[in-house]
């Protein structure tokens, strides 16, 4: 028997809860279809965590109908999700080509991360369109296109160092009237490996016991800066990329097991930490940054 | 002794590729200040080495962890290994900044006013050092006369720049990084 698992409409860091809340339910080797022809709009962290999704599931290759309308289609293609999403899913419907034609905020299209010169390759495409699309279009002082790519460095360097198995990155601007009114630059990562909890495991210095679950150790991690490297220079990454959405107003969230984390601006109504969500492998972080607007 | 390394030249040729100018990444910092530490440890026991980071856009904070802290690290007490950090802009700074506010470390910067000393230093230590800017080289008694201090607290601030290698000790008198070089 195969499930079939709707895509939410809008699918993004919150509507993908519903897709692994039914996900959970499964077992294994459990067939499944993705209805995405529904589906109008996704974020950067939708389309990442859908190919992460898809990298979970060897077993019982899943099904997923592709976007009825084209422009949703079209953009899936031109972001690079088709590309990547025939090595997990078996697709249904028309697939459309990638073309570079057609208007997009995409800074980076998701890309996979497995190598240290994978992220030397992002770091150097995102600086050659960063200048315009986040200094011009976003309002943000051009200083913070370093801390950008150095934003944007660290996370993907989590995937490397931590994950030990590959996953994607992907950058937009976007429009995001529903919850800011206001243009916002985001990074998703998005991996199937490890997770932060068996990361710090894995050094021994944590010893499972009552209060040692995925969202201790996220707090462990995003919070105070622990790495499951024994070496004080450890855990700075993520203190950096702390510093630089504090700095610029943004918004910070990692998504790790069955728990999430967040550094939640004024402007944000979401919940600092969740705990008891569906188990999923890997880590999921996505960074927000808005535009700036003249106070 | 004087060695120059070109950061951005050591990072090519670390990559295997000429397509980049970020020092980012761990495991690239790691194998850049192995290379600036295999030139440092085949000079002599008194060197100087200058860091010239003209030809890298930015560092990121894992890299420069590798790249300053550790390598600031690795030579004292026991080598009397001094490093000069020349083109350092903006763009690097806010993650060489963090780094050594981590680590409680401190670093000589060549800047467009002279050398300087950026990063962790107390308030003695950065007294003796803006004595030592206006004097040059000079003995431990004189910055103590310049600071209004007792000289034996001076100097014990002194040894310890000294054994940061933030400053140079030589017969006797205290000098900025480079004098004697």
């Amino acid at each position: 028997m195969t499930t079939v698992i709707n895509v939410p409409p809008s699918l993004d860091e919150q509507s993908f809860e519903q897709i692994l809340e039914r996900v959970a339910q499964l077992g294994p080797d459990a067939k499944m279809l993705l209805d995405a022809r529904h589906t109008r709009w996704a974020s950067p962290y939708g389309l990442g965590a859908l190919l992460t999704l898809g990298q979970t599931r060897l077993h019982a290759r899943p099904t997923l109908a592709v976007p009825d309308s084209d422009d949703t289609a079209s953009y899936w293609a031109r972001a690079n999700f088709f590309h990547y999403a025939e090595d997990f899913f078996e697709l249904k419907g028309l697939v459309p080509r990638r073309t570079g034609s057609g208007e997009s905020q995409v800074l980076l299209e998701l890309t996979p991360i497995s190598r240290t010169e994978d992220v030397h390759e992002v770091v150097g495409r995102i600086q050659q369109k960063a200048q315009q699309m986040i200094a011009q279009e976003l309002g943000i002082d051009a200083k913070a296109i370093v801390g950008f790519a150095m934003t944007l460095s660290e996370v993907c360097q989590n995937i490397i160092e931590h994950a030990g198995l590959g996953g994607w990155v992907m950058v937009q601007t976007y429009n995001w009237t529903k919850r800011l009114g206001r243009r916002v630059v985001v990074i998703a990562v998005c991996d199937a490996g490890v997770g932060f909890r068996q990361s710090l495991e894995s050094s021994g210095g944590q010893v499972p016991n009552d209060r040692w679950d995925d969202a201790a150790a996220l707090e462990a991690a995003v919070i105070r800066g622990v790495s499951r490297f024994r070496d004080p220079g450890r855990g700075q990454g993520l203190a950096g990329v702390r510093k630089y959405i504090g700095r610029w107003n943004g918004k910070l969230s990692v998504r790790s097991g069955t728990a999430r984390i967040a550094i939640v601006p004024d402007w944000d109504d979401d919940v600092p930490l969740m705990e008891k969500l569906p188990a999923f492998p890997g880590a999921q972080i996505q960074v927000t940054i808005p535009e700036r607007v003249a106070r | 002794m004087t060695n120059h390394i070109d950061l951005g030249t050591v990072l090519r040729q670390t990559l295997s590729a000429n397509l980049y100018s970020n020092l980012v990444t761990r495991s690239t910092g790691r194998a850049v200040r192995t290379q600036i530490e295999l030139l440092v440890s085949s000079s002599a026991n008194r060197v100087l080495t200058v860091i010239d980071f003209a030809h890298v856009s930015m560092i990121d904070f894992s890299c420069a962890d590798e790249v300053i802290a550790k390598l600031l690290q690795s030579f004292a007490p026991d080598r009397e290994a001094y490093f000069v950090f020349r083109g350092m802009t903006d763009d690097h700074w806010h993650a060489v900044e963090s780094v050594l506010e981590r680590h409680g470390l401190a670093l000589v910067v060549e800047a467009d006013t002279g050398i300087e000393l950026m990063g962790v230093l107390d308030e003695r230590e950065q007294r003796a050092w803006q004595a030592m800017k206006r004097r040059g080289r000079a003995a431990a008694w004189e910055l103590a006369g310049d600071m209004g201090e007792p000289e034996p607290t001076v100097r014990l601030a002194l040894d310890r720049m000294w054994q940061r290698r933030l400053i140079m000790r030589h017969e006797g008198a205290y000098m900025p990084v480079g004098e004697i070089a």
